[in-house]
C-alpha cells in the first residue's frame, strides 16, 4: 500500500518534472508562437469551410433554424437557369481576360527589360493601377464609359464615330469590364515576368547567338521556356482571380445590363446577402470553392510536366 | 555602319512610342479623375482638358457633405492595425517554424499553406453568422481580425518563414549560449534582421486592407464606420452620382497610396518579385 502510493507520488512528481522541463522549452516555444495562427486557421478557416458544406446542405432562409435537405440545394442548382447564365459569364470573363492580361503583361516585360532611360517611369505607369482600389478604379472608368458625353464617346465623336452605351448594351458591358479588369491588373503580372526574365542566365542568349539565333529564336527557344515557372504562376493566379471577380461588377454594372455580367462572387452575394437565402448560396459558395480547387491542383499536377527546370 | 545606326534609332523611336502609348492610356484615366474632380457639377460633360471654371470647391464640398475625415481614419487605422497584426503575429509563426524544432511542426504549416487555397469568397457566409452571433457584425473587429488570422496573415507566416531559413544558425546559437530566451532571440535578434521582407510584407498588407471592398461591404452598415472604398461605391447610389464629388472624394482616397508607392516602389516590386517568382 505504502509502496503503491510512493510509486504513485514518484509518477506525479515525474510528471510535474516534465511539465516544468516543457515549459520553457524549444518545443513550448514553438507551439506557443505558432498558437495564435493555428487558432486563427481553425476558426477562421477550418471551421467555416466546413460551416459552408454542411449549410449548403440545409434551407436556411436567416430567420428560424436550418432545416436538413440533402442535395436538394444542389438540385436546383442544376435547373436554375440564372446559375447558368452565371457560370458562363464567369466562364466568359475568364477566357476573355486571362490571355489578354499574360500576353499583353509578358509583351510589356519583354520591352522593359531593357536598361535605357525611362524605363522606371513607365514601368510606374503600368504599374498604379494594380495599386489603386478596384472600387476608384471602377468608378473612373464607369464614368469614362458614359454614354452621350463620355470621355471615350468623345474621343470617339472627334473621329465621327458614335459612341454605344458601353455598359448598358448587353453585348459590350462584359467586354468593357474585362477591357477594364486587365488594365488593372495587367502590372502585377508584369512585374512577376520582369523578374524571371532577371532570372534568364545571360550566357544562353550568348550561346544562342553564337548558333545564329534571332531574336524571335531566342524568344521561343531561350527566353519563354526558362520563363515557364512563371508563366504558368500568373497563368494559375489570373484564372484563380477571374474566377472571383466582384468589386468591377458591383461598381460598374451591378450584374446587368439584364443578368448579362452576373458573375459567381456576385450571385453568392446576391443570394446571401440580399436575399438572405444562405443555404443555397452556400452551395454556390461550394461550386466556387470547388472550381478553384481543381485549377490548384491542376497546378500542382501539371507543372511538372510542362514547367522547365533547370537540370 | 551608318545604316545600322539609323535602323537602331528608328526601333527605339517604336520602342519609346510604344511604351509611351501604353503608360498614357494606364495614366490617362487618372488624369482624367483628377481634372472632373475640379470640374463645375454643369460641365461634368463637357469636354475640358483644364475645367473652366477652376472648382477648389468640390473637395471641401465632400469633406463638408460626407464624414469624410471618418472614412479616412476607418481606412488608416484599420489598415495599420492589420498591418501590425500581420506582422506580428506573420513573423512570430515564420521564425517557430523556419528555426524551433517541435513535433508536428511541417504538419502544422502544410496546414497553414493550404488555407492559402481557399477563397475568402466562399467562407464569408459562415463567417458572417459567427461574427453576427459574437455580436461583432458592424463593427471593425472582423475587417481586422479575419484579414490577420485568415489567409492573408498564412501568406506573411509563408513570407516570413522564407525569410528565416536563409539566416544563418550561428547567429542564434550565440545568442542562446548567453542565455537568451526564445521570445527575446525572435524580437532582438530575427526582427532586426527581417527588414526587408517586414518591409515588403508591410506595403502589401498596408495596399490590401486599404483597397479591401467585399468585406466592409459586408460587415459594416452604419456610414460612420465605413471605409473609403465602401464609402465611394455607396456613394454612387446615395447622391445620384455626383460626378465631381466622386471624383474628388477617389482623388483624396487614392493620393495617400500612391504617395507611399512613390517612396517605396523599388522595395515594393522587388518584393512583388521575390515573393511571387519563385
Amino acid at each position: 500500500m505504502e509502496a503503491n502510493l510512493n510509486t504513485s507520488a514518484q509518477l506525479s512528481l515525474e510528471k510535474e518534472r516534465r511539465r516544468k522541463k516543457f515549459i520553457g522549452s524549444e518545443a513550448f516555444y514553438g507551439y506557443l508562437f505558432v498558437s495564435p495562427m493555428v487558432l486563427g486557421f481553425l476558426v477562421v478557416m477550418l471551421g467555416p469551410l466546413l460551416y459552408s458544406f454542411y449549410m449548403s446542405l440545409t434551407d436556411w432562409q436567416l430567420l428560424g433554424d436550418p432545416n436538413f435537405i440533402g442535395l436538394e440545394n444542389y438540385q436546383r442548382l442544376t435547373s436554375d437557369p440564372e446559375f447558368g447564365t452565371v457560370l458562363k459569364n464567369t466562364l466568359i470573363f475568364s477566357v476573355g481576360l486571362v490571355p489578354v492580361n499574360i500576353i499583353l503583361a509578358l509583351m510589356l516585360a519583354l520591352l522593359l527589360h531593357r536598361n535605357l532611360p525611362g524605363m522606371g517611369i513607365f514601368r510606374t505607369a503600368i504599374f498604379i493601377p494594380v495599386m489603386t482600389s478596384i472600387v476608384v478604379w471602377s468608378i473612373i472608368w464607369k464614368y469614362m464609359f458614359a454614354t452621350d458625353e463620355g470621355f471615350i464617346n468623345q474621343i470617339l465623336q472627334v473621329f465621327s464615330i458614335e459612341g454605344p452605351a458601353w455598359l448598358y448594351d448587353p453585348k459590350l458591358a462584359m467586354a468593357a469590364v474585362i477591357v477594364v479588369s486587365a488594365m488593372k491588373n495587367v502590372g502585377l503580372n508584369m512585374v512577376l515576368f520582369l523578374a524571371a526574365l532577371q532570372q534568364v542566365p545571360r550566357t544562353l542568349y550568348e550561346a544562342s547567338y553564337l548558333d545564329g539565333a534571332n531574336k524571335s529564336k531566342q524568344f521561343w527557344y531561350v527566353t519563354l521556356p526558362m520563363i515557364t515557372p512563371t508563366v504558368f504562376l500568373t497563368l494559375i493566379l489570373t484564372v484563380i482571380g477571374s474566377m472571383k471577380v466582384f468589386g468591377q461588377i458591383y461598381v460598374m454594372t451591378g450584374g446587368g445590363p439584364g443578368n448579362h455580367t452576373k458573375v459567381l462572387v456576385y450571385y453568392i452575394w446576391e443570394t446571401a446577402f440580399k436575399l438572405f437565402d444562405f443555404g443555397y448560396a452556400s452551395a454556390i459558395a461550394i461550386i466556387l470553392f470547388l472550381i478553384i480547387l481543381v485549377f490548384t491542383i491542376a497546378q500542382w499536377v501539371l507543372r511538372k510536366r510542362w514547367v522547365f527546370h533547370e537540370q | 555602319m551608318n545604316n545600322r545606326k539609323k535602323k537602331s534609332f528608328g526601333t527605339k523611336v517604336i520602342f519609346y512610342g510604344i511604351l509611351t502609348l501604353v503608360s498614357l492610356i494606364m495614366i490617362v484615366p487618372f488624369l482624367w479623375m483628377i481634372n472632373t474632380s475640379f470640374k463645375d457639377a454643369t460641365k461634368i460633360f463637357t469636354f475640358q482638358w483644364i475645367p473652366d471654371p477652376f472648382r477648389w470647391q468640390n473637395y471641401l464640398d465632400v469633406l463638408e457633405k460626407t464624414p469624410f475625415h471618418l472614412f479616412y481614419f476607418n481606412s488608416i487605422y484599420i489598415a495599420i492595425l492589420v498591418t501590425i497584426g500581420t506582422i506580428f503575429f506573420g513573423s512570430l509563426a515564420g521564425y517557430a517554424f523556419a528555426k524551433l524544432s517541435f513535433r508536428g511542426s511541417s504538419i502544422l504549416f502544410l496546414c497553414l499553406l493550404s488555407t492559402m487555397m481557399i477563397p475568402v469568397e466562399v467562407i464569408t457566409i459562415p463567417l458572417f453568422l459567427l461574427m453576427r452571433d459574437l455580436g461583432l457584425v458592424n463593427t471593425h473587429i472582423p475587417l481586422i481580425g479575419i484579414p490577420i488570422l485568415g489567409p492573408a496573415g498564412v501568406f506573411g507566416v509563408f513570407v516570413m518563414r522564407q525569410f528565416f531559413l536563409l539566416v544563418p544558425k550561428e547567429l542564434e546559437e550565440a545568442a542562446k549560449l548567453d542565455g537568451c530566451s526564445y521570445f527575446r532571440i525572435y524580437w532582438s535578434i530575427m526582427l532586426p534582421l527581417a527588414k526587408p521582407a517586414i518591409a515588403t510584407l508591410t506595403i502589401f498588407t498596408f495596399l490590401t486592407s486599404w483597397n479591401e471592398f467585399y468585406e466592409p461591404l459586408i460587415y459594416i452598415n452604419s456610414k460612420e464606420l465605413m471605409t473609403l472604398p465602401l464609402a465611394l461605391a455607396l456613394f454612387t447610389d446615395e447622391v445620384g452620382t455626383k460626378w465631381e464629388l466622386l471624383m474628388s472624394a477617389s482623388v483624396m482616397a487614392t493620393v495617400p497610396l500612391l504617395i507611399v508607392f512613390f517612396f517605396a516602389q523599388k522595395q515594393f516590386i522587388e518584393g512583388v518579385s521575390m515573393t511571387g517568382g519563385k
